[in-house]
């Protein structure tokens, strides 16, 4: 459904007396997410998260400037295409109703949602049926953005992504902050989306909380994928990863042993030659800083590392 | 000892409870959690405790006496979200200093980069200003710390470094922790015991 080759994305930035320089917050970046899977993209703030969803529906600011290509159900991605798509087939549940229109319904915008994206019948009619589905009541339709809050908010986000027939649901960081019950509640939502055979594409910093609904796991790190693995591999014991910066951040959690690696990730205008993660890496060697490492096929996963072994 | 009796807390006399009648006490070197589901009035408790805001009714003290009305505030509240606590025409050089100037070490345990010093606070992200968030709040006066969900937008890593140094402090130091979570595993790994709100 959605395949991203060799992704890059850069920046020109001026700084002060007007010095120009060039940030880098994608580096290489691969990914894959196919019909009817659910795949998790976990990473620390700044990792390209979210930058991967601007640059999938089209919406990167204008100095951007991209290499490498998108495609989406076997095409290139255009920025044509992306316009078209874009609410239709591409569809976005944002992280809080901020992202919503505060002068108008929530109703509404489910209704005005459903009428680009070509959703069966009456606009009216898909409004009801995808708020009857996610709990919400008739009467709701009629309360502004401000007046829904903590559960509610996320049932209306969902149901302006599932109101039509859109193929690929991009959900970023859809449970900030939030009480686990209504987490647990909208995650179970986007598992349901995949298993009608839409591809989901959850991001979050959250990964005790991706791994509860998804099948498999990309971990960005300083705007590249590192490890895209199954997520049965981080269940025993994290002793099937494979990249040193996803076997740190399973250690790190507080369910396991809490214990995290020093430093912190490269900003992008300043990026290590070699392995991005070399600077961090207990395992590197001279040759980890010579070249970015490539992707790799190891034990059904892939992993951005010359040191593992399969 | 940090003790709230009684607290209750509404904006207005007609306006609803935000909380009500909130009691428990805070030892020094004691890490307490607080959890309760979204709107029970945590974030204003929290405000309440670090005495931004005073309470409707009921009783604040540390060691049987009112928080001082001025000076440094021995009780330092730290947010959700640093963008909103620290003042964005500071370089970040300066939003340290406002407080103290933290040892080199305290920075390098919670992950700061000497560049990071030079650069205003939009440029950094929200993870990079919690750190520095926090190495404000450990200044010499502080002997109380409400953590107020300091780590729920961060990655597993980066909220390890955070918390392994506020627990390190608190052992050396004894201070005393509120820990205001959500998230079980988090509370269950730091907290001595956890105070459950209803809503
Ligand atoms: S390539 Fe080298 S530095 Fe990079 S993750 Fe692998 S071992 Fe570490």
């Amino acid at each position: 459904m959605l395949a991203v080759r060799n992704l890059s994305i850069s920046f020109r930035m001026y700084s002060a007396g007007l010095r120009q320089h060039e940030i880098t917050p994608i580096t290489g970046l691969d990914l894959e997410v196919r019909a009817g899977e659910l795949v998790g993209i976990v990473g620390a703030s700044g990792s390209g998260k979210s930058l991967l969803a601007h640059a999938i529906l089209g919406i990167l600011p204008a100095n951007a400037r991209t290499a490498g290509e998108i495609y989406f159900k076997e095409t290139l991605l255009t920025p044509d295409r992306q316009k078209r798509l874009r609410g239709k087939e591409i569809a976005l549940i944002p992280q809080s109703v901020g992202f919503l229109d505060p002068l108008m319904r929530v109703g509404q915008q489910v209704r005005r949602a459903a009428y680009l994206s070509g959703a069966n019948g009456s606009a009216e009619a898909a409004q009801r049926q995808v708020f009857r589905r996610y709990g919400l009541r008739d009467e709701d339709a009629e309360r502004y953005p401000f007046q829904v809050s903590g559960g509610m908010a996320r049932r209306v986000l969902v149901s302006t992504a599932a109101v039509g027939q859109a193929a690929l649901i991009i959900a970023d960081e859809p449970t900030p902050g939030l009480h686990p019950a209504v987490v647990a509640e909208t995650l179970g939502h986007l598992r349901q989306l995949a298993d009608e055979g839409r591809a989901v594409l959850l991001i979050t910093h959250d990964i005790g909380a991706a791994l509860t609904v998804a099948d498999r796991i990309a971990v960005f790190y300083a705007g590249t994928t590192v490890e895209v693995a199954p997520a049965a591999d981080f269940q025993a014991g994290g002793q099937a990863l494979r990249h040193p910066y996803t076997q740190a951040l399973w250690r790190a959690l507080p369910q396991n042993q809490f214990v995290p690696i020093a430093g912190s990730q490269p900003p992008p205008d300043q990026l290590p030659a070699g392995c991005l993660f070399a600077p961090r890496c207990p395992h590197v060697s001279a040759a980890c800083r010579a070249a970015r490492p490539e992707l790799r096929l190891i034990r059904g996963g892939w992993v951005r590392c010359i040191h593992v072994e399969g | 000892m940090l003790k709230a009796e009684g607290l209750s807390f509404r904006y207005t006399p007609n306006s609803g409870w935000v909380f009500q009648n909130i009691t428990f006490e805070l030892r020094p070197g004691e890490i307490v959690g607080l959890s309760g589901p979204s709107g029970c009035g945590k974030t204003t408790l929290g405000k309440v405790l670090a005495g931004y805001i005073s309470p409707t009714k009921g009783r604040l003290s540390l060691d049987d006496r009112p928080l001082p009305r001025r000076g440094y505030c021995p009780v330092q509240l730290i947010f959700q979200h640093p963008e909103l606590a620290i003042n964005t025409r500071w370089r970040m050089s300066q939003v340290l200093e406002e407080s103290f100037s933290p040892p080199l070490d305290l920075l390098r345990a919670l992950g700061i980069e000497n560049g990071w010093l030079k650069r205003w606070p939009h440029e950094l992200s929200g993870g990079e200003l919690q750190r520095f968030a926090v190495a404000r709040a450990l200044a010499p006066g502080t002997r109380y710390l409400i953590a107020d969900e300091i780590t729920t937008m961060l990655d597993a890593i980066t909220q390890a470094q955070i918390w392994q140094v506020i627990l390190e402090q608190a052992r050396r130091r004894n201070l005393g922790v509120l820990v205001i979570s959500h998230e079980a595993p988090l509370l269950e790994r730091v907290c001595g015991r956890v105070i459950e709100l209803k809503q």
